[in-house]
């Protein structure tokens, strides 16, 4: 059950992508997200999917992982998609028509457009999370939000109960599996009846999981103040992030994608 | 020589107990530099809670604790955590770092030390547990007693003069017991360390310098392995697993043979066992 997650599952590989500093990946995903809204014709969202395709490839994960990656939202997209096609501004060579509801040329072709945009936003995302580990991810937002020092926000405290809880998810995932099979052994049955009684399989499940946890947090609390941790000043880091002339040239290769979009777009 | 730990007439209260009731009543006992002291007793003794008291992780209602010539007050708690390193019993919920080398290096980043200084002594640490082919290992593709092994790189990285073990080797299987143990004895070896020991199992008992044996809250009673063992069937009572050698004397008495009455290791037992009939 648990293992089906794509997302935030990292693939280890060797490849440019897997390299570049955390900061530049999480940046230019997000920088990303926000020029595919510069894109408003066939050759400009042509572009976007050769440059994501582009670093696809560089990064060397298998094709079926983006794939898988877009299955899970499949039905949430194509509702979007008959929305925007049914009820947008017709426009064009209007094919049918109802009401409210239009079938045009243009509508069609938005619809397309909508439909590339997600398609884009997950591969981009997906590639993200594939191919960084979850702890620089966290290392990646520590640094992010550093800003915030200033408004007195704890960037330090945060980071750290980012890096422990993606610590312990595995460790809660083994637990849930034990807590499960005893339960099973029980005569729970999971994943089974309707609603209301797969419902009430799972209070067996969680009250168990929520116990041990606190129990957890409060032996990993002492453990941390028996190992001097006295909140977030004053520690020095053993992790550190590197900026490598790549993330320059990744930066780089964005900045001019962006110029070719605005320079395309109609 | 003074003593390295001093504990004088210690009196503990957890806050939820009622007025009249103490988890700790006037324990007192001192600790010399470079020893090795098992601390013995029932769950639900008060072992721990005194474990805790001495680095400061809960503070006493009466009575002092002296730490390397420090007494624990509010200014120099985190002066003696420095000096004392302590390892729990449960491997998870003490592995603070998403991967080994930054669970070793945490200790280090809340002393603030540079990071050129942990590079250095985070593989050193390592090495010393022969975890270093594990550095960026994460602790869910570790076992029990790699995780412990870990927790003690940490301890080493820190270079404490005191190491705490509260059950460190209570959940391992006894290969992981064995390697965590066969790791405290060279650490120790390597450097003058004095090590306190809460443990249920003989055999560690057995090669402590001293035992001190806790019950109900109590000191009940102090001495060498070979004195506290002369108990024999007692020894259940205090929180012991009886050495199988001793369990065996006891069968042996119970079919009248005669027994000697000091503690026997298992190889003095073979030995005497040996004897027995040629002694004759
Ligand atoms: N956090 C706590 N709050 C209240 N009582 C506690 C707490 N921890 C332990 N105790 C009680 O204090 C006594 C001693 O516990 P502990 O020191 O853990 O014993 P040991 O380590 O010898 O098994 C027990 O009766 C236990 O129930
Ligand atoms: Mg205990």
């Amino acid at each position: 059950m648990m293992n089906k997650l794509i997302f935030g599952r990292y693939i280890p590989g060797d490849s440019v992508i897997h390299h570049m500093d955390p900061r530049a990946k999480l940046l230019l995903s997000f920088y990303f997200i926000g020029i595919i809204f510069i894109a408003n014709n066939w050759l400009t969202y042509l572009l976007l999917f050769a440059f994501t395709f582009l670093a696809i490839t560089l990064s060397g994960v298998k094709w079926s992982f983006f794939i898988n990656g877009v299955k899970p939202l499949i039905w949430l997209i194509l509702f979007t998609v008959v929305l925007q096609i049914l009820f947008s501004a017709s426009g064009g060579h209007v094919y049918w028509h109802w009401g409210i509801i239009t079938i045009s040329q243009l509508g069609l072709i938005n619809g397309a457009y909508i439909f590339c945009r997600f398609v884009l936003i997950i591969f981009m995302s997906t590639l993200l999370t594939l191919t960084t580990p979850p702890l620089e991810l966290s290392d990646a937002i520590e640094y992010i939000l550093m800003p915030l020092k200033a408004v007195h926000f704890p960037v330090y405290e945060v980071a750290l109960m980012l890096s422990i809880a993606l610590r312990f998810v595995p460790t809660l995932m083994d637990e849930t599996e034990k807590i499960m099979n005893a339960q099973r052994a029980r005569g729970v049955d999971f994943g089974e009846g309707n609603i209301f009684q797969q419902m009430r399989a799972v209070v067996p499940l969680l009250i168990p999981l929520f116990v041990s946890s606190f129990n957890r947090a409060e032996d990993l609390a002492t453990a941390m103040e028996a190992r001097g941790y006295q909140g977030g000043e004053g520690r020095s880091k053993f992790r550190i992030l590197k900026w490598h002339a790549r993330d320059s040239w990744a930066t780089v290769s964005f900045a001019v994608l962006t110029a070719a979009l605005i320079f395309l777009r109609a | 020589m003074s003593p390295i730990i001093d504990v004088e007439h210690l009196n503990y209260r957890y806050p939820q107990q009622p007025a009249d009731e103490l988890t700790l009543r006037d324990v007192s006992f001192s600790i010399a530099a470079g020893e090795w002291v098992a601390i013995v007793g029932h769950n639900g003794s008060g072992k721990s809670t005194l474990a805790k008291n001495i680095n400061g992780l809960l503070a006493p209602a009466s009575g002092t604790i002296t730490v390397d010539g420090q007494v624990l007050a509010e200014d120099t708690v985190w002066d003696i955590r420095r000096k004392i390193g302590m390892v729990f019993q449960n491997p998870d919920n003490q592995f603070v770092g998403a991967t080994v080398a930054d669970d070793v290096a945490f200790g280090l980043e809340n002393q603030g030390v540079s990071r050129e200084e942990m590079l250095t002594r985070v593989p050193a640490a390592l090495k010393q547990v022969n975890m270093q082919d594990f550095a960026t290992r994460e602790p869910a593709r570790l076992s029990g007693g790699q995780k412990q092994r870990v927790a003690l790189a940490g301890m080493i990285a820190a270079r404490p003069q005191i190491l705490i073990l509260d059950e460190a080797t209570s959940m391992l299987d006894p290969r992981g017991r064995e390697e965590v143990l066969a790791t405290i004895r060279q650490m120790k070896a390597a450097s003058d360390l004095t090590v306190l020991s809460i443990t249920h199992d003989i055999d560690e008992a057995a090669s402590a310098n001293r035992i001190l044996v806790v019950n109900d809250g109590q000191l009940k009673e102090e001495g060498t392995p070979a004195e506290i063992f002369k108990h024999g069937e007692d020894l259940i009572k205090m929180g012991l697993d009886m050495p199988y050698a001793e369990r065996l004397k006891a069968a042996l008495k119970r079919q009248n043979v005669q027994v000697p009455a000091t503690y026997l290791t298992e190889k003095g037992m073979a030995d005497w066992l040996w004897q027995l009939r040629s002694n004759k």
